[in-house]
């Protein structure tokens, strides 16, 4: 397991970056906590000749409030989701599905960027970034552009990044003190990717839904909205006949496939559960 | 038959990496693909930080990249330029965590001794961030460190001793830091 | 049944004490010595290409363009080894009509499994000899794959060996009669049929080696992580034409074994010859990837098991059927039979009743070879045993652990023998159930159980008892044929500074081997521990003995131990009272200093003594030659094995809509005889338990249609990692053997033997409400939710 053997840069800003990319062509990859790409060239399923590493560009590092929005820099590592006040306060959905996460060291070293530019559909990140309708900021050769979430996540390990593009930012709307979130997922162990994973924001209207957002992930080939359950929610409160119609829904939002150790029909069953449990809760916080 | 040699690739040439290992300078001559690890347990000889997966599944590679502790398979030495890395070698010569070892024996809470270092690491790090954590945050903080030798509860009571000991230690000092 | 007291209770006695391991310092600081960590002069690095085929003709190799690689020194072939090697069989004659292909280091011809090696690359380093493998073309002509057991049964299955006119590699049967007879008189008759899926043992460390032949000498020095270190001496030097004296292995700190690290890996033997043929050392570690397919794998059985009962719950009869694939051919030299053999042996042990009839059937697969691992069949009896034992409770209308209490083997009934025809020596299930039932509080559990349900909280009690077998003798490899040794060896020197030095032949890999010796030469000494230096795992430096495996180092490198330690202090105090004018009888030795019997009074140092003899032999009396270095072995006799038992107990949660299991608590008790470390002991329980807990709700090894491993990563196989393990709750019962002095028996794999087993019950027990049943180990939320119909 030893990686082929690869050129290294190491990019103070972005437009070193960039540049080192182009000047590279299809051959370069960008690395920032590295914790899913280095197994990735020691396996040798991937071996670019050049590594640019943006470990090192500080405008990549800052956690601000913009406005409306909460902007996190692409290097914002996952444990700085746990600590950091101004995630806790205005995104804390994202704090509350950190945990499970991985484990510790790897939370120390993985960054937020890379997770939503991985876009692997078991991750816990990018499935919240698309819960809470983030908009993900992109620096490329052509200059700076913005994508929804929405519009992000195309395919398996596929997205709306361009060869040579940068993740800059994620920018999340502010939580408001009329909202709840709620975050659960099953897995086998600890810190193993779960076999179905869930996240929720609602915006309530005393006790009723006025808008809710839910994604799930481990359920197909992207982070998935659950789109029709959400339709099933707005306008209504979370009684528990609300609660099994949702859960009712959601076979229409996901088309898992069979994988060798959970059938497709077991993934559906496993996230309406969940989905249950995770609306009883915000049930129960009003 | 014997034509010239396949040249290397010029891509796997060394780079310099000057680190400060253990509190000591050092510079070493590593190609970019070799992994920190493998430039610490080779080049820098220090072979208590272990290689069992590399992947960062298994927790026997960590080292403290700048105070935290990171997989040292999951990264390149070349990363490590500039940084500060602090190995088990180094955390036992300085005695930051000689309560824990000396807990460690006491217990027996190692057997072959191969994921040992990377529990310190971690039990070093959880008790520098919370002083008295639960035996469910314990093991909760060594879910990434696979010890297949001793069932885990005996190095989750070691830690906990610990945290208990440090934080009687702090209270007599009148330290109410944390 | 506790120990009568002996001279080793003595209330200074290092035997039973809790004594930290003198050599774990070193780990905790970083200092272990693992052949990973080894660097030698001149060392290259060796990699291999692996099959992607589980069945395929090799057609052609192209290795031009890999020679031609700047810094590869070596591309080698099937045909390069075999020049040199000579072919290995994994048979043995105890084991009648087995078969199994003969091996060499490379295949000439023909891959048998998905992951197999190649070929070898040697090259400066590691990454570059990687570099070279993606060099190598190789031709392949796929051949039909057999993938499981039932495919390697079927009438028209392709066969995994073409020489060979089935898939069957043994076959074996007991019968100790009137088992139909008990079967049409039974009251109640339980079947059920039983799945074990195959599992690794994942050690931390992986496989390594770094062999290093010396060509101008002829010498061969293997610095090899394995658990037995004479074994692979003797097999490099017949299979290499090495003389023995000539071949040195050196098993330095071992990450981990249990059981893997003491098998014949073609890469491993690949390797030896690698450096035949440069004349210069080769490392080779496996990596991870590389573990998964080509470690020994483990279990793979499905049981069909039939039990009869009388109206009152009284077992008369088993009748099973146990069918297990191995991998392509049976592993060298220990087989891939023996833990079928043990299963079939295994099954019904702990229990009272005299008709019982099995059969074994082997088979080949295209899959790596299966071979013992820790717990070796005990855990697929025990689960099989305990499982038709609560159904059976269920059946008659009793509780699980008074079945057990009106079952088993009553402890004034021994010695006695099983109906497969073990002797048991002494056993105390009847005590220790009684010690599970207090250290769980059995029926507190009950309560709180009923309680939970009442509130659709589904909590599962399960209890396995077992027993373990230990101490073998050489009826378990010797008579068929093996060169593996069930004696073992210890020299044990007094030093002329007086301090004590230790060479013995059982081996250390964290269990605290060098441990618990260092306490019994103390002991029988009469020096402090830390004046004791033991040393293991070299060749050339320690006698030939067994080292590990089957539980034996206590029992059997600890009475070599204690024997060559009274040998030595006999001679010890020969010298004492040539010097003293006293007669030795008179003198015993205490903390260092030579007293009198009578009295106790100090009379000359220990240390004195070895001044005298080393370097003024002059003034003891004439004639006199003082012998302060004794070796001496000590082989097992009378019972063929030590068999120890005990019991364990399980408390968890299953969420019924997920099917996760949460392991809430577990609880043993356990009978290894005389304890030496009671922490060591318990730790090696607790290893052995989370180990079983592994196997019984996470590992498994996956294969998809066509052979390959799915789930062969560290992040795909899963392990038991801290957070989901319980507390474990240990308790003891000693009951020492009387064919030793020391009384002590084997302890190693009584943990994994029967947690699977237990959490199995425990499972079942949780489903009871809804009439679900789970029968396959790994329990995964697959199986638990398929019982309950819910998807």
């Amino acid at each position: 397991m030893k990686a082929r053997a690869f050129s290294y840069f190491r990019a103070g800003t972005i437009d070193e970056a960039l540049a080192a990319h182009a000047d590279a062509g299809d051959d370069a990859r960008f690395i920032a906590g590295g914790q899913s790409l280095v197994p990735a060239l020691a396996l040798r399923l991937q071996a670019p000749r050049i590594l640019i590493d943006i470990n090192h560009i500080d405008e990549l590092r800052s956690v601000r409030r913009e406005g409306e929005w909460l902007r996190l820099g692409a290097l914002t590592r996952h444990c700085e989701m746990l600590t950091e006040p101004l995630v806790a306060e205005f995104a804390p959905l994202l704090r509350a599905a950190a945990p499970f996460v991985a484990h510790p060291a790897i939370r120390n070293r993985g960054t937020l960027g890379g997770s939503v530019a991985l876009a692997d559909p078991a991750s816990e990140f990018p499935a919240m970034v698309l819960a809470l309708d983030a908009e993900i900021e992109i620096a490329g050769p052509s200059g700076r552009r913005c994508v929804k979430a929405s519009d992000f996540f195309i395919d398996l390990f596929e997205t709306a990044l361009a060869p040579g593009e940068l993740l800059v930012a994620i920018r999340v709307p502010l939580f408001r003190s009329n909202q709840r979130i709620a975050f659960d997922e099953l897995a086998r162990r600890r810190g193993d990717y779960a076999l179905v994973g869930c996240g929720m924001i609602a915006t309530l209207d005393r006790d009723r839904i006025a808008d809710i957002s839910i994604a799930l992930f481990s359920v197909g080939n992207v982070p998935t909205r659950a789109r029709s359950v959400e339709a099933v929610l707005v306008g209504s409160s979370l009684d528990a006949g609300r609660i099994a119609a949702a859960q009712a829904a959601l076979s229409a939002d996901l088309a898992p496939a069979d994988s060798d150790d959970v059938p497709a029909a077991m993934r559906v069953h496993l996230a309406r559960v969940l989905l249950g449990r995770l609306l009883g809760r915000l049930g129960e916080v009003r | 038959m014997s034509s010239a040699p396949t040249e290397l690739d010029e891509s796997d040439e060394a780079v310099r990496v000057r680190m400060v290992v253990n509190g000591r300078k050092v510079a070493c001559d590593v190609a970019p693909r070799v992994t920190l690890v493998d430039c610490l347990r080779g080049q820098l000889e220090l072979t208590g930080t272990h290689v069992g997966c590399e992947m960062g599944a298994c927790g026997a590679c960590l080292v403290q990249l700048d105070g935290r502790a990171v997989h040292a398979c999951l990264m390149f030495a070349v990363q490590a330029d500039g940084a500060r890395i602090d190995t088990i070698e180094g955390l036992s010569e300085s005695g930051v965590i000689a309560d824990l070892q000396a807990e460690f024996h006491r217990r027996n809470a190692l057997q072959c001794g191969f994921c040992t270092p990377g529990m310190l690491i971690n039990a070093h790090e959880l008790l520098s961030q919370v002083s008295r954590p639960s035996r469910e945050a314990i093991r909760d903080a060594l879910s990434g460190n696979f010890c297949r030798c001793t069932g885990y509860e005996a190095i989750v009571d070691a830690i906990a001793a610990v945290a208990e000991a440090r934080a009687a230690a702090a209270q007599g000092r009148g330290d109410s830091s944390r | 049944m506790t120990a009568p007291l002996t001279s080793l209770d003595r209330p200074n006695s290092y035997i039973g004490r809790s004594v930290p391991r003198p050599n774990a310092k070193r780990l905790l600081a970083g200092r272990g010595r693992y052949v990973t960590d080894l660097r030698l002069p001149r060392m290259l690095h060796a990699a291999f290409l692996r099959s992607p085929h589980a069945h395929a003709r090799i057609a052609g190799i192209d290795v031009e363009a890999a020679r031609a690689l700047a810094g590869v020194h070596l591309v080698a072939t099937g045909a390069d080894l075999a020049r040199i090697c000579t072919p290995w069989t994994g048979t043995l004659d105890h084991f009648k009509g087995m078969i199994s292909e003969p091996q060499l280091p490379l295949p000439l011809d023909r891959v048998v499994w998905a992951g197999q090696a190649v070929v070898a690359v040697v090259a400066e380093s590691r990454a570059i000899a990687e570099d070279a493998l993606e060099l190598i073309a190789v031709d392949y002509e796929e051949l039909p794959a057999v993938v499981d057991l039932d495919a390697a049964r079927a009438p028209d299955a392709p066969l995994v060996n073409p020489a060979a006119s089935s898939n069957i590699c043994f076959r074996a049967q007991l019968d100790s009669g009137g088992v139909d007879h008990a079967f049409a008189a039974a009251a109640h008759v339980i079947e059920e049929e039983f799945s074990f899926g195959r599992h690794t043992p994942v050690t931390l460390e992986p496989r390594a080696m770094v062999a290093d032949y010396e060509p101008d000498s002829g010498m061969l020095t293997v610095h090899h992580a394995t658990q037995t270190p004479y074994q692979f001496q003797d097999l490099y030097s017949r299979h290499y034409g090495i003389p023995e004296a000539r071949v040195r292995v050196i098993a330095p700190d071992i990450g981990g074994s249990f059981g893997m690290k003491l098998h014949v890996y073609h890469e491993d033997m690949a390797v030896v010859g690698l450096s035949i043929l440069l004349g210069r050392p080769v490392k080779y570690v496996a990596d991870r990837i590389e573990s998964f397919v080509s470690d020994i794998h483990a279990r793979d059985h499905q049981v069909k098991a039939r039990m009869a009962v009388d109206a009152q719950g009284k077992i008369l009869a088993m009748d099973v059927h146990d069918a297990t694939a191995i991998g392509a051919f049976s592993t060298y030299p220990r087989t891939s039979v023996v833990e079928g053999n043990q299963v079939i042996r295994l099954i019904g042990a702990p229990y009272d009743f005299k008709s019982y009839r099995a059969t074994l059937e082997v088979v080949f697969q295209n899959k790596v070879q299966t071979s013992q691992y820790r717990a070796v069949g005990h855990p697929i009896a025990c689960a099989v045993t305990e499982r038709m034992v609560d159904l059976a409770a269920a059946r008659v209308g009793v509780d699980p652990l008074a079945m057990r209490a009106g079952n088993v083997i009553p402890d004034d009934a021994y010695p006695t023998a099983s109906p497969t025809g073990y002797r048991f020596e002494a056993l105390s299930h009847e005590v220790c159930l009684r010690r599970l039932r207090e250290i769980m509080s059995y029926d507190g559990l009950r309560a709180e159980q009923s309680e939970l349900r009442q509130r659709g909280i589904y909590r599962g009690i399960g209890i396995a008892t077992f027993v373990e077998i230990t101490n073998p003798s050489p009826a378990f490899y010797g008579v068929g044929g093996a060169r593996i040794s069930s004696q073992d060896g210890a020299t044990i020197s007094l030093t002329p500074s007086g301090e004590v030095r230790c060479a013995i032949s059982v081996t250390e890999q964290g269990q605290g081997t060098e441990a618990i010796v260092g306490q019994i030469v103390a002991d029988q000494l009469g020096v402090a521990q830390e004046h004791v230096r033991v040393l293991t795992g070299d060749t050339e430096v320690t006698p030939h003995g067994g080292a590990t495996w089957a539980c034996r180092g206590a029992g059997i490198g600890g009475e070599a131990a204690l024997q060559t330690a009274r040998r030595l202090k006999a001679n010890i105090l020969e010298v004492a009272g040539l010097i003293l004018q006293e007669q030795p009888g008179a003198l015993d030795i205490v903390d260092g200093q030579v007293v009198s019997v009578a009295n106790g009074q100090v009379r000359l140092p220990v240390a004195e003594i070895a001044r005298i003899a080393y370097f003024r032999s002059d003034t003891l009396p004439p004639g006199t030659q003082a012998q302060l270095t004794v070796s001496h072995h000590f082989a097992p006799q009378g019972y063929p094995f030590a068999f120890t038992n005990g019991v364990q107990g399980c408390y968890l949660e299953v969420d019924i809509d997920t099917g996760f299991v949460k392991l809430l608590k577990h609880y043993v008790v356990e009978d290894c005889g005389r304890i030496i470390n009671p922490m060591l002991v318990d730790e090696q329980l607790r290893g052995g338990v989370v180990q079983g807990l592994g196997a019984a709700l996470f590992e498994e090894c996956r294969y998809g249609e066509t052979g390959q491993l799915l789930n062969g990563s560290l992040a795909d196989y899963l392990v038991p990692m801290a957070m989901e393990m319980p507390d474990i709750i240990i308790d003891h019962v000693e009951t020492p053997t009387a064919d030793t002095i020391l009384g002590a028996k084997g302890c190693g794999e009584a943990g994994t033997a029967a947690a699977s087993a237990c959490v199995l019950n425990a499972v079942n027990d949780a489903l009871t409400p809804f009439g679900a049943s789970v029968n396959a180990i790994p329990i995964t939320p697959a199986r638990v939710l398929k019982s309950l119909d819910r998807y």
